[in-house]
Formats: structure tokens, C-alpha cells, sequence
């Protein structure tokens, strides 16, 4: 085995987490790009890891109640000073 | 140094977001309303002190975070670290996997997702001891970076790796569980 080269499937699922989160460097995404391109059970667990993400994230968004953010623009209004706070 | 007339403006696009983050570090409505607006008016008076062009939504989740551990952990002082029960690396895709032995093909991992609502998604991450639930949120739900996650939660590089590693691990297993009961995980394997 090459200097450098991943040896085994455990060793890239190690890795999956950072390749995922953008946090290896080039080189070594390459190495781990290489190593999905020629294992597909690899891949497709890759694969399903991106996708339970999106669905955590998508599935956990929320919208701030418009009363709440005028609640804040006005809690940030009445603190300044030189702001006037706006006559009801 | 950042103008306090601009603070609006600019900080306000982040509400969703905030309030969605506060909403899963109380987990409920009227805690996370008062910890958004205590944010905001933090986040205001300090404004000055915040360097423009810096990252803005980062520094919000700063004093958010900073503003929920002061308000809400001197609540409850127990220790979390161990009531996390570890499982191995890809633990959901290999209970799923069972599904395609019995032949349900390639998509099943995929249709099982989607079977998810968005309350059994919110439940399972606030179900996550807190220090694991804020570092999935904020790099799963909010995409932090390792660094940014380390500066927010004011803890080593390591230490986020660990959390996410294990928080990660917790919620497909809480999901995997979910899964069970609503029958879409078969209890074997």
C-alpha cells in the first residue's frame, strides 16, 4: 500500500463525518473521493449520511412569530438613546 | 466598529434561525421567546464592540448560547456527558440496511427519511443531552464550521469533534427508535 492512500473501508467511514462537514483538506477529500468512486457500499453509506443531514436540517426549520420579532425591533428601538420610541 | 442604527438591519435576518436554535436549547415557546429577546438586547448594546465584516450570525450565536447556559444551566446541574449511550459509526444506515435483505430495495433508506415528520425530527434532537444537542445544531442544523462551533461554544477544536461525533451517533439512534415504534425499522439485526 502506497504512502498516503487509504487502506481499508473503516478508515474512510472514520473520515466521513469531516468529508462531510467540508473540514479535510484537498488532498485528503480527493483521496476519500477516489476511494467512493470504486466502493459503492461505501458510497452508499456516504450517500445516506448527506441525506439524513438535509432531513435533520429541513425538517427542524422554524419561522419567528411576526410578534416576537416586533417585540425585538422594539426592545432594540426603546434601549437607544437617541431613538424615539414610536408613539402607539 | 459596528454602527447601533444598522443593528436592526442587519441582525433581524437571523431571527428564524435564532429562534429556531433557541426553540431546541429550551424546548419551549416561552423560554425561547425570552431568551431571543434577552439575545437581541445583548447583542444590541454590544453592538459596538462587534467588528463589521466579521461573521455576524456566528457572534449572535455567541451571546445566544452564552445567554441560555447563564439563564437555563444554573437550573439544572447534573452531569450529561454520561447518559449518553454510545452506538457505532453508521449505526442508522446498518439497522436500515435490514430492509433492503428483505427486499425492499435501494430507496428504502431513502423512503424511510421521508416518513419522518417534522415533530419527531425536533423532538429527537432536543431529546440529546445539551452540550451534544448544541454542537449538532449548530453544524447539522446551521452549518458551522469546527472552528466557528469551537468560538460559539467557547471549547477546544477537539472537544467539537467529540460532541458531534457522539451527538451524531445519539440522534440515529433516537431516530432508529422512533423508527421502531412507528414500524419502520424492523427490531432485528
Amino acid at each position: 500500500m502506497a504512502m498516503g492512500k487509504i487502506k481499508d473501508c473503516n478508515e474512510v467511514v472514520s473520515k466521513l463525518y469531516e468529508f462531510l462537514d467540508g473540514e479535510l483538506t484537498e488532498e485528503r477529500k480527493l483521496v476519500i473521493r477516489e476511494h467512493l468512486d470504486e466502493c459503492s457500499p461505501c458510497l452508499e453509506a456516504f450517500e445516506f449520511e448527506t441525506e439524513l443531514r438535509a432531513m435533520v436540517s429541513s425538517k427542524s426549520r422554524e419561522i419567528c412569530p411576526e410578534g416576537l420579532k416586533n417585540k425585538i425591533a422594539k426592545l432594540i428601538n426603546s434601549d437607544g438613546r437617541e431613538v424615539q420610541i414610536p408613539s402607539e | 466598529m459596528a454602527e447601533q442604527a444598522t443593528f436592526s438591519d442587519q441582525a433581524l435576518q437571523y431571527a428564524d434561525a435564532l429562534y429556531a436554535a433557541a426553540l431546541r436549547m429550551t424546548r419551549n415557546a416561552a423560554d425561547a421567546e425570552d431568551l431571543l429577546q434577552e439575545t437581541y438586547l445583548k447583542a444590541y448594546r454590544a453592538f459596538g464592540s462587534f467588528s463589521e465584516g466579521t461573521n455576524l450570525k456566528a457572534w449572535l450565536y455567541r451571546i445566544l448560547t452564552n445567554t441560555y447556559i447563564n439563564i437555563y444551566r444554573a437550573k439544572k446541574r447534573r452531569p450529561e456527558e454520561s447518559d449518553i449511550e454510545d452506538v457505532e459509526d453508521l449505526y442508522m444506515y446498518h439497522r436500515l440496511g435490514g430492509l433492503e435483505a428483505v427486499g425492499a430495495g435501494r430507496s428504502a433508506e431513502e423512503e424511510v427519511l421521508d416518513q419522518f415528520n417534522d415533530a419527531e425530527v425536533k423532538a429527537a434532537i432536543e431529546e440529546l443531552p445539551e452540550q451534544f444537542r448544541l454542537a449538532v445544531l449548530l453544524s447539522d442544523v446551521e452549518g458551522f464550521s469546527y472552528k466557528e462551533i469551537a468560538d460559539i461554544l467557547e471549547i477546544p477544536l477537539g472537544t467539537v469533534m467529540s460532541r458531534l461525533h457522539r451527538g451524531r451517533r445519539a440522534l440515529q439512534k433516537s431516530l432508529v427508535e422512533l423508527g421502531m415504534r412507528k414500524a419502520l425499522v424492523s427490531d432485528q439485526g
